[in-house]
C-alpha cells in the first residue's frame, strides 16, 4: 500500500515532453474508460502541475499475469491493439490508393506505348487504310488516364508536327516526339517507385504497439496520479490469498516491502482489521463487489473510519482470483453524521417538548379561564339567589296560610342548596387559587363539636344517634380557624348522616403527639392509646354488628360516659397534653375522627374519593345527591391548615374520617363567664361538670329530632305533671324525672348521667332471657311504679319500646345495633321491651298483683301496628278493661297457651302468622284439648312457669270457646267471609272508633 | 293572644284539616281518648307515628331503590303504613297507601315510586299540620288552658 519510491519511478517523467500518439478519430470509442484531453489542450494545465512522486507500488509480474489472465486486463489490452490496428489500416490504405493511382499511370504508359507500336507497324504494313482522325477519336487514351493528380503531369496534348504529313519527315519528327514522351513517363514512374519506397521505409521505422502502450499507459497513469494525488483514498490488489499485489497510499507510512505479499492481518492489528479482512473474502466467495463503512483502530494510524469498496476479480475462466480494493477515509464524515444524528435527536426530543409544553400552557389556560369563568358565573348567581332567599325568608315572617308556608319552606331550602353548592365551588376555587385566607380566632373545641352535631341532629330525618366525644387532655380553648373546621366538621358529619341509615354516627376528638416532633410523644402515648382501644372497641362493635355487644357497649360507653362524673372527683392520671402544652405555650395536635355505620366505601373509589366532582359511583351520585364537592373541600381547607385527612373504611360496615390539625393554644384563660352559651344547652349536666376540669373529657348524645323538635323550649311540657319524687328506687327516680319531661329523651341526651350501677345490671339481665328470674326482681318495682305512675309511664314505655318493636320487623340482626343506639336509654327501654315481648307472662303477673283483676274481663289484643296498637289500648283502657297486647299470630297462640282469655282482638295481617292461622290453631286447640296443631306450624308449648304466675289463679287454661274478634281493613285479603270461616265470631273493620269497639265488645263481655 | 283565643284557633284549625280532608273523623276518636289520665295521648300517639312513618318511608325508599323490588315486603311497609294513618285519620296519606297496595300488587315500580313521592308528599303535609296543632297545644297548655275536645 505504502512506499517511497518505487523503484519504477520515472525520474524523467515530463509530461510536456510525452507527445500523444492517440488516434485523432479513437478518441470517443477508448474515451469509454479513459477520457483524455488531446495533449495540445491540456499542455497548460499539466505544466503547472506538478507531480511529486509516485507512490503507488507495482508488481510488475502480477500486472502482466492480470494483463494476461484478467478480463479486465485483457480487455484493456484489445482496446489498445484495436486502436493501433486501425491506424495501421488507415496507413495502409492511403498507400494502397497511392499505390494504385501509380499502377494506374503506368497501365496508361504502357498503353501508349502500344498504341505508338502498333500506329508504327500498320504505317510500316499500309500506311493510309484508314483516316487517322476516326482512330483518334476512338483511341483516345488520355480520355480514361486519372486527372485528378495534379502532380502527375501528362502530357495530353497533342503532338505538334510541323511537317507535312505523311512523309519521311513527319514520321521521324513523331517517332522523336514519342520518344520523348515515353522517357517523360518512365522517369515518372521511377519517381513513384522511390517514392513507394521511401514510404515502406516510414513504415518500417515506425514504433512497436508495445511501446504505443506503455506510453498510453503511462499517460494514464499521469492522469490518475494527478487526480488521486491528495485524495484521501487507498486503491489496492489482492490475491485470492489477500495478499498485497498493488497498493497505492496517498499517506503512505509503511514501507513497499512491508506491504507487498502480506495480507491485511499481518500488516496491521487492531479493531477492524479483522472485519475488513473478512469483508474482503465474503466478496471473493459471493463474487459480487460490495462497500461497508469499517472504523479501524490500529497502532499505525489511529481511529479511523473507512468507507471501503471491494470488487472480485475474475480470470477468464471465471474463477475468482483477487479483488480490487479502494478505500477512502470518512472518520470525519462519520463524526460530522453521528453529530447530526445527535443533533437531529435532540431536535427531535426538543420539538416534543415543545409541543407537549403548548399543550400543557394550553390546557392550564383553558383550565385557568373554565376556573375563572366558573367562580365569576358562581358569585355572579350568588348575589341574586341571595337576594331571593333573603326575600323569601322575610315573606315567611309575614303572615301566610299553611299551603303559602309550605311552598315557602321549599323554596327557601332549594334555595339554600343552591347557595350551598355554589359556595362550595367558590371556595374549592378560592383554595386553589391560593386566596383563601385563614382566620386565627380563639375557640371551644368542646362547643365546637357539640354545635355540629346539634345543627346535624336538628335536622336528622333517620333513626340515627349522634354522638360526640372529646378526650380529657383536649384544651378547653384553642386558636384556629374556627369557621374552616367547622365547615370541614359538618361536611365530613353531613356526609356520614348521608350514608348511614342505621346505627351511629360520631365525633372523637383527642390530642395526639406533634407527628413531626417525635420526641414528645411518649407521655403522649399512653393517653393516646387509651382513647383509641375505646374508640376502636366501639368501632369494633359497630362493625361486626353483633348482638352479644350489648352490655359490651354499654360498658364502652361507661367509661366514656365515666369521666365526666369521676372529673371532678378523682385526680387526672396522666399529666394532660395540654397542660404541659399550655406551659410550653407550643401548638398543639389534635385528631378527629368522625366515624359512622353506614355504607362504606368500596376500595376502588377510595383513590377519587377526595377528587372533585367525585363520587363513588353514578349510582351513588344519584341515590344519594350531592355535588362531590364536599370531601375536596374539606382536604383542601385541612391541608390549607397544615394537616392531613384520611380515611379508613369497611364497605357495609361504616367508615372514619379522620383529620389531624395543629392549633395554637391561648395562653391567656380568660375566665368562665357566666354567659358561656353552654350553660344554656340543656346538657347542662355534662356542662356543669366539665366545667369544673376544662380539659376533662366530654360526652354528648343526640338523638334524632322527629318528636322533640316540635317544641321549642323544655319548660313548656315539664310543668304538666307534678314531680313525684317519693319513690325510693334509684333508677325509677331518673324514670320519673324524665317522665316529667318526656320530650327529653326524644330531643337530646338527658339520659347521660344516668346511673350505671343500674344501666348494666339491668341491661345484663335483659340480654340472657335464662336471668329471667332476677331481672323480673329488677322489674317488679318498676311495673309497681307503672302501676301507681299511672299512664305516663305506661305511655312512656309503649313509645320506647319502638326499637323493640322495629327488631321485630327486621330480625335479630338489628336487635343489638338499635339497643346499642341508646345504650344509656336500654334499661328503661329494655324493661318495655320485656314487657311486650313476653306481656302475655309479665302482665298477666302484674295484673294478678291486683286483687280486684279477677272480675275483670281480660282481653288479648293481637295487632303487629304499634299505631293501631296504642289506639285500641287507649279506647279499651277507656272501658276499664285490662289488655295485654301481643305483636303477632304466633305470639297470639303462646298467649292464649298461658292464660284465660274473655275475648281476643286479632288483626287479619300480621307478620310471622296471621291472625287467620292463629285463629285456626287456637279453635283447634279448644276442639281437641292439645297444641299439636301448634307444634305443628312451629310453635312449642311454653310450660307455664310458676315463678311467671306465682299467684294465677288460671294457671291452666280451660277449653272454653274464646271470643275471637277480628280486626280487618276491609281490603280484599281480609274480607269478613274469610274471618268467620276460619273460626272467628266477629269483626271490626279498621280504623277502629270507640263507637264500633264498644257495641262489638258488648257482645261479649259485660261492659 | 288569650287562652280563649288559642283555643278558638286551636279548634278551628282542626276544623279547617277535617274540612280540608287532610285528618278524618279518626282523629276526632284520638282527641276523645285524652283525658285527665292520658294527657299526652293524642300527642303520643301522632309521635309515634311520625317515627313509624319516617322509618317506613326510610325502608320503602331503600326496598324501590333495589334491583329486584321485593313487592312482598313493600307491601308489608305499606300495610303497616296504611294501618297508621288510618288510625290517627290522615285519610289522605291512608288513601295513598291504598292506591300504592294496589302497585305493588301489579309490580309496577313506577307507580310504586310515583306512590312513594305522593306519600311522602301528603304525608309531610299533615306532619307539618299537625305540627302546628301540636304547637297551638303547648301554647294553650302554657297559657294555663285545657285542649278543647272536638265535638262536631
Amino acid at each position: 500500500m505504502v512506499c517511497e519510491m518505487g523503484d519504477d519511478y520515472d525520474e524523467d517523467m515530463d509530461i510536456e515532453g510525452v507527445s500523444s500518439m492517440w488516434p485523432e478519430d479513437v478518441g470517443s470509442e477508448s474515451g469509454k474508460r479513459f477520457t483524455m484531453e488531446k495533449p495540445g489542450l491540456d499542455k497548460d494545465m499539466l505544466e503547472e502541475v506538478t507531480i511529486t512522486e509516485d507512490i503507488s507500488q507495482v508488481d510488475f509480474k502480477r500486472l502482466l499475469e492480470l494483463t494476461n489472465y484478467s478480463e479486465k486486463g485483457s480487455s484493456q489490452l484489445v482496446n489498445l491493439v484495436k486502436n493501433w490496428e486501425y491506424k495501421q489500416s488507415n496507413a495502409v490504405r492511403l498507400l494502397n490508393e497511392e499505390l494504385d493511382i501509380l499502377s494506374r499511370q503506368r497501365q496508361e504508359v504502357e498503353l501508349k506505348k502500344l498504341e505508338i507500336l502498333e500506329d508504327h507497324q500498320f504505317e510500316g504494313d499500309s500506311g493510309d487504310k484508314r483516316p487517322i482522325s476516326i482512330l483518334d477519336d476512338v483511341y483516345d487514351i488520355w480520355e480514361a488516364a486519372p486527372r485528378r493528380k495534379s502532380n502527375v503531369v501528362v502530357q495530353n496534348k497533342r503532338i505538334e508536327i510541323d511537317a507535312e504529313y505523311d512523309t519521311i519527315t513527319y514520321w521521324k519528327q513523331r517517332a522523336m516526339e514519342l520518344e520523348k514522351l515515353l522517357e517523360a513517363s518512365v522517369q515518372r514512374e521511377q519517381t513513384l517507385m522511390e517514392k513507394l519506397q521511401e514510404n515502406i521505409k516510414t513504415l518500417e521505422r515506425q514504433s512497436s504497439p508495445v511501446e504505443e502502450f506503455s506510453q498510453i499507459l503511462k499517460r494514464a497513469d499521469n492522469f490518475l496520479h494527478f487526480v488521486l494525488q491528495n485524495a484521501p483514498v487507498v486503491i489496492g490488489h489482492q490475491d485470492k490469498d489477500l495478499r498485497y499485489r498493488f497498493i497505492y497510499n496517498h499517506f503512505p507510512s509503511l514501507q513497499d516491502e512491508d506491504i507487498i505479499g502480506k495480507t491485511d492481518v499481518e500488516i496491521f492489528t487492531g479493531a477492524g482489521v479483522k472485519e475488513s479482512q473478512d469483508f474482503k473474502r465474503e466478496v471473493m466467495q459471493r463474487g459480487q463487489p460490495g462497500k461497508r463503512e469499517i472504523t479501524f483502530d490500529t497502532g499505525l494510524f489511529g481511529s479511523k473510519t473507512f468507507l471501503i469498496y471491494v470488487e472480485p476479480v475474475f480470470s477468464k475462466a471465471g474463477d475468482t482470483i483477487g479483488v480490487n480494493y479502494m478505500g477512502m477515509e470518512i472518520s470525519d464524515q462519520v463524526l460530522k453524521r453521528e453529530r447530526m444524528a445527535t443533533l437531529r435527536e435532540e431536535i427531535a426530543v426538543q420539538k416534543a417538548k415543545e409541543t407537549e409544553l403548548n399543550k400543557t400552557i394550553h390546557i392550564t389556560e383553558e383550565t385557568m379561564r373554565a376556573k375563572q369563568m366558573l367562580a365569576t358565573m358562581s358569585h355572579e348567581i350568588r348575589s341574586p339567589l341571595t337576594g331571593v332567599v333573603s326575600m323569601a325568608e322575610i315573606l315567611s315572617n309575614s303572615k301566610l296560610d299553611r299551603e303559602q308556608r309550605q311552598l315557602l319552606d321549599v323554596m327557601i331550602s332549594s334555595g339554600d342548596l343552591v347557595l350551598q353548592l355554589i359556595n362550595d365551588i367558590l371556595d374549592l376555587s378560592k383554595v386553589e387559587s391560593g386566596v383563601m385566607r385563614l382566620e386565627a380566632t380563639k375557640f371551644r373545641p368542646r362547643e365546637v363539636v357539640k354545635h355540629v352535631l346539634q345543627t346535624a341532629a336538628a335536622s336528622l330525618q333517620k333513626e340515627l344517634t349522634l354522638e360526640g366525644h372529646v378526650a380529657e387532655g383536649v384544651p378547653v380553648e384553642v386558636i384556629g380557624d374556627v369557621l374552616r373546621i367547622r365547615q370541614i366538621l359538618t361536611n365530613l358529619i353531613s356526609n356520614a348522616i348521608k350514608f348511614t341509615h342505621e346505627g351511629r354516627v360520631g365525633i372523637n376528638l383527642y390530642v395526639v403527639p406533634d407527628p413531626e416532633d417525635p420526641g414528645k410523644s411518649e407521655e403522649f402515648h399512653q393517653n393516646h392509646i387509651s382513647n383509641q382501644s375505646v374508640v376502636s372497641e366501639n368501632h369494633q362493635k359497630e362493625k361486626n354488628c353483633s348482638e352479644a355487644s350489648h352490655d359490651q357497649t354499654c360498658n364502652g360507653c361507661l367509661e366514656q360516659n365515666g369521666s365526666p362524673d369521676e372529673g371532678p372527683s378523682t385526680p387526672v392520671k396522666h399529666l394532660t397534653p395540654a397542660d404541659e402544652s399550655q406551659a410550653s405555650g407550643t401548638a398543639v395536635w389534635i385528631r378527629c375522627d368522625v366515624y359512622d355505620t353506614g355504607i362504606g366505601i368500596p376500595e376502588k373509589a377510595i383513590p377519587t374519593l377526595f377528587k372533585k366532582y367525585m363520587q363513588v359511583s353514578a349510582d351513588h351520585a344519584r341515590k344519594y345527591g350531592g355535588t362531590g364537592l364536599g370531601l375536596a373541600i374539606c382536604k383542601q381547607l385541612v391541608e390549607l391548615m397544615g394537616g392531613s385527612l384520611t380515611v379508613t373504611t369497611k364497605e357495609h360496615c361504616g367508615s372514619t374520617f379522620t383529620f389531624l390539625l395543629p392549633y395554637k393554644i391561648s395562653l391567656k384563660r380568660e375566665p368562665q363567664d357566666g354567659t358561656d352559651e353552654l350553660y344554656d344547652m340543656e346538657e347542662h349536666e355534662i356542662v356543669s361538670d366539665a366545667n369544673n376540669d376544662d380539659t376533662v373529657a366530654c360526652y354528648f348524645n343526640f338523638r334524632p329530632r322527629t318528636l322533640g323538635s316540635l317544641f321549642s323550649s323544655a319548660e313548656s311540657m315539664g310543668t304538666h305533671k307534678p314531680p313525684l319524687k317519693s319513690f325510693g328506687y334509684d333508677p325509677l327516680n331518673k324514670l320519673k324525672i324524665q317522665s316529667e319531661k318526656p320530650y327529653s329523651f326524644l330531643s337530646s341526651n338527658c339520659i347521660s348521667r344516668e346511673s350505671d350501677l343500674d344501666a348494666c345490671s339491668v341491661t345484663a339481665a335483659v340480654d340472657s332471657f335464662s336471668d329471667i328470674e332476677s331481672s323480673l326482681k329488677e322489674l317488679e318495682p318498676s311495673e309497681s311504679y307503672a302501676l301507681c305512675g299511672g299512664k305516663t309511664c305506661l305511655s312512656n314505655s309503649s313509645i320506647l319500646k319502638n326499637p323493640k318493636m322495629d327488631s321485630h320487623d327486621y330480625g335479630e340482626t338489628c336487635m343489638g345495633v338499635d339497643n346499642k343506639d341508646k345504650p344509656r336509654e336500654s334499661h328503661v327501654v329494655c324493661q318495655g321491651q320485656e314487657q311486650e315481648t313476653r306481656s302475655s307472662q309479665i302482665r298477666s303477673c302484674s295484673s294478678t298483683e291486683s286483687p280486684k283483676s279477677d272480675s275483670k274481663p281480660r282481653i288479648l289484643l293481637v295487632e303487629d301496628n304499634k299505631i293501631n296498637v296504642m289506639v285500641a289500648k287507649s279506647m279499651i283502657k277507656q272501658f276499664g278493661h285490662d289488655i295485654d297486647v301481643v305483636n303477632d299470630g304466633v305470639e297470639a297462640v303462646r298467649a292464649v297457651q298461658t292464660h284465660n282469655y274473655d275475648l281476643v282482638l286479632m288483626d287479619v295481617c300480621m307478620p310471622v302468622m296471621d291472625g287467620l292461622q292463629a285463629t285456626r290453631l287456637i279453635r283447634s286447640f279448644e276442639e281437641t284439648g292439645s297444641w299439636d296443631a301448634a307444634v305443628e306450624a312451629g310453635i312449642d308449648q311454653l310450660e307455664p312457669s310458676p315463678q311467671l304466675q306465682p299467684n294465677c289463679i288460671h294457671a291452666v287454661p280451660s277449653r272454653k270457646r274464646v271470643p275471637i274478634i277480628a280486626m280487618t281493613a276491609n281490603s280484599l285479603a281480609e274480607s269478613a267471609d274469610e274471618c268467620l270461616a276460619n273460626g272467628m265470631d266477629s269483626f271490626i273493620s279498621k280504623p277502629v272508633t270507640s263507637q264500633k269497639l264498644k257495641e262489638c265488645l258488648q257482645q261479649y263481655i259485660p261492659c | 293572644m288569650d287562652v280563649n283565643q288559642l283555643q278558638k284557633r286551636f279548634i278551628d284549625y282542626t276544623t279547617t284539616l277535617v274540612q280540608e280532608g287532610f285528618l278524618d273523623d279518626q282523629f276526632n276518636q284520638l282527641q276523645q281518648l285524652q283525658d285527665e289520665s292520658n294527657p299526652d295521648f293524642v300527642f303520643e300517639v301522632v309521635s309515634v307515628f311520625f317515627q313509624d312513618t319516617d322509618r317506613l318511608l326510610n325502608e320503602l325508599g331503600k326496598t324501590l331503590e333495589l334491583q329486584n323490588v321485593d313487592f312482598k315486603k313493600v307491601d308489608a311497609h305499606v300495610h303497616q303504613l296504611k294501618g297508621s294513618s288510618s288510625s290517627i285519620g290522615a285519610q289522605k296519606v291512608r288513601n295513598v297507601c291504598i292506591a300504592f297496595r294496589n302497585c305493588c300488587e301489579e309490580q309496577n315500580i313506577e307507580g310504586s315510586l310515583r306512590c312513594l313521592q305522593q306519600v311522602k308528599h301528603e304525608y309531610s303535609l299533615v306532619k307539618n299540620k299537625l305540627e302546628y296543632l301540636f304547637s297551638l297545644e303547648q301554647q294553650i297548655l302554657a297559657a294555663g288552658g285545657s285542649i278543647p275536645t272536638w265535638n262536631e
